[in-house]
């Protein structure tokens, strides 16, 4: 199992690497794609099926799908290209960099002061996230659903037509 | 060891299954369809003509592939193999009898919907990497009609995984030893049915290629071998969504006196001629019409069977 973890996570990080210098936006989301179908992967050999299952069919089956769906009615061709690799320019990596170098270092620390433990030691099933979901989390599920229900109406009134 | 080569056999024996049974099925549909429309159908080739299929594909392999110029190459290349895996790899978690089926884990139900989901890719991507209007078009009703039938594809499946207590593909057909799930789930069957025919793209929701008005649709730029993909991968998931159904609604390999296997691959078929008849019988519908009856009627019906089933199962319950 530590052999395909490692697999997944170097075609993770790669994958993502080619989503950020992509100018293709289309391109672009077909690696991230690939990104988030390596962390199902992850996941799954983290001993949580359910997770992994949710990630395929939630981010890469329906999120992406509509992002895809975005780049499609705007059909944006190579003119988009040429702009996306002007406004590119190495300078623009400076302020991600540091950050990210903020977070490397907090995990080098991290993995310094021993602290760590391994992850996945207990597979966790569907009953088990349900469960935990329905009872110690149920506050934060209401409020989630709360908060889809306002995007659904907000989505419906900004889309409705008149008819008059 | 012996277990690792029982299932990699199994997956060969399921792999050559599907391939040998999609053409078959090429075949089958043109002469059921001539059937019902009173003419002949292929009749040539052959004894019934049943090695019509057998030439076209000969015919398809010689064909000039050929890419357009004005096409994105890169994902119009990869288009047509992303909906042979997908629904290829469904099959692996369908249990055609006891013991026998590819892979046995516990999110058996979510690692169909994930691979259905996937599938919509192809659709969607060979459409925008035609670079034509009328793939274009084809592909941004192939994305908006397969997402929202997606929704309610899941919540039909919720009331046969509540009533079976669990994901595994198994334990829902062994939970209907007793009675099929058609008659308690008859509305999560109606609306799993209608929306797997959504999700294939199949005839009467053949709305992305919809000849008539598009060309052929997302694969009007496809030629040889591409196209044959697209058109295989159509025909196999006419056979996944048969077995599904069998599974989660029709009590899987349960039946009296024949083998378990035999009853599994009979209850598919009559649900392969069923698909066909629909063929042959139903207009297409608009497109906006599919998708108000997919939001207004389907997805309330979805969740109202899922509300009942769970008022009942938890009534129940509490009985004992």
């Amino acid at each position: 199992m530590a052999v395909i973890f490692y697999i997944s996570s170097a075609v993770a990080i790669l994958s993502t690497v080619m989503v950020i210098t992509r100018m293709n936006a289309v391109h672009a989301l077909l690696y991230l794609i690939v990104s988030l179908l390596s962390v199902a992967v992850i996941f799954f050999t983290l001993g949580a099926p359910f997770i992994a299952a949710l990630e395929v069919i939630i981010y890469a089956g329906a999120i992406m799908v509509l992002f895809v769906f975005v780049m499609m009615m705007l059909n944006m061709g190579t003119k988009a290209a040429e702009q996306e690799r002007k406004w590119i320019n190495p300078r623009m990596y400076v302020g991600p960099a540091i950050l990210a170098a903020i977070l490397g270092v907090e995990l080098v620390y991290m993995l310094a002061s021993g602290s760590n433990r391994a992850a996945g030691f207990e597979m966790i099933g569907p009953k088990a996230v349900g469960i935990s979901l329905y009872s110690s989390y149920i506050i934060g599920l209401e409020l989630a659903g709360m908060l889809l229900l306002a995007g659904l109406v907000g989505a419906f009134h900004l889309g409705r037509q008149d008819k008059d | 060891m012996f277990e690792l080569n029982w299932s990699a056999l199994i997956a060969i024996g399921v792999l050559l299954g599907v391939f040998t049974l999609a053409p078959g099925l090429i075949w089958l549909e043109r002469r059921l369809l001539a059937l019902w429309q009173d003419r002949y159908g292929p009749n040539r080739v052959g004894p019934f003509g049943i090695f019509q299929v057998l030439a076209d594909m000969i015919k398809i392999f010689f064909k000039e592939d050929w890419i357009p110029p004005f096409a994105d190459k890169f994902v119009f290349f990869i288009a047509p193999g992303i909906i042979m895996l997908t629904v290829l790899m469904s099959f692996a978690v369908i249990p055609v009898a006891p013991g026998v089926g590819v892979m046995d884990i516990n999110v058996g139900v979510l690692f169909f919907l994930a691979m259905s989901s996937l599938g919509a890719y192809s659709v969607v991507l060979g459409g925008w990497s035609s670079n034509n209007k009328y793939s274009l078009l084809g592909g941004l009703r192939a994305a908006s009609q397969m997402i929202s039938y997606e929704v309610f594809m899941g919540l039909s499946l919720l009331g046969v995984v509540a009533m079976a207590g669990s994901f595994n593909l198994r334990e829902i057909v062994n939970a209907q030893a007793g009675m099929w799930n058609i008659v308690p789930q008859f509305f999560g069957f109606v609306v799993f049915m209608v929306a797997g025919l959504a999700e294939m793209h199949r005839i009467p929701f053949d709305i992305p290629e919809a000849e008539s008005e598009l060309v052929a649709g997302f694969h009007s730029e496809y030629s040889g071998m591409k196209f044959g993909m697209f058109f295989v991968g159509e025909y196999v998931g006419i056979v996944l969504i048969s077995a599904v159904i069998t599974t989660f609604f029709l009590g899987g390999w349960h039946g009296p006196f024949l083998p378990p296997m035999v009853w599994f691959f009979l209850k598919m078929f009559v649900f392969i001629c069923f698909f066909i008849l629909l063929r042959a019988s139903l207009p297409r519908p608009r497109f906006d019409q599919l998708m108000t009856w997919g939001w207004k009627l389907m997805l309330p019906l979805a969740i109202l069977n899922l509300a009942v089933t769970g008022a009942v199962l938890v009534a129940v319950n509490q009985g004992h």
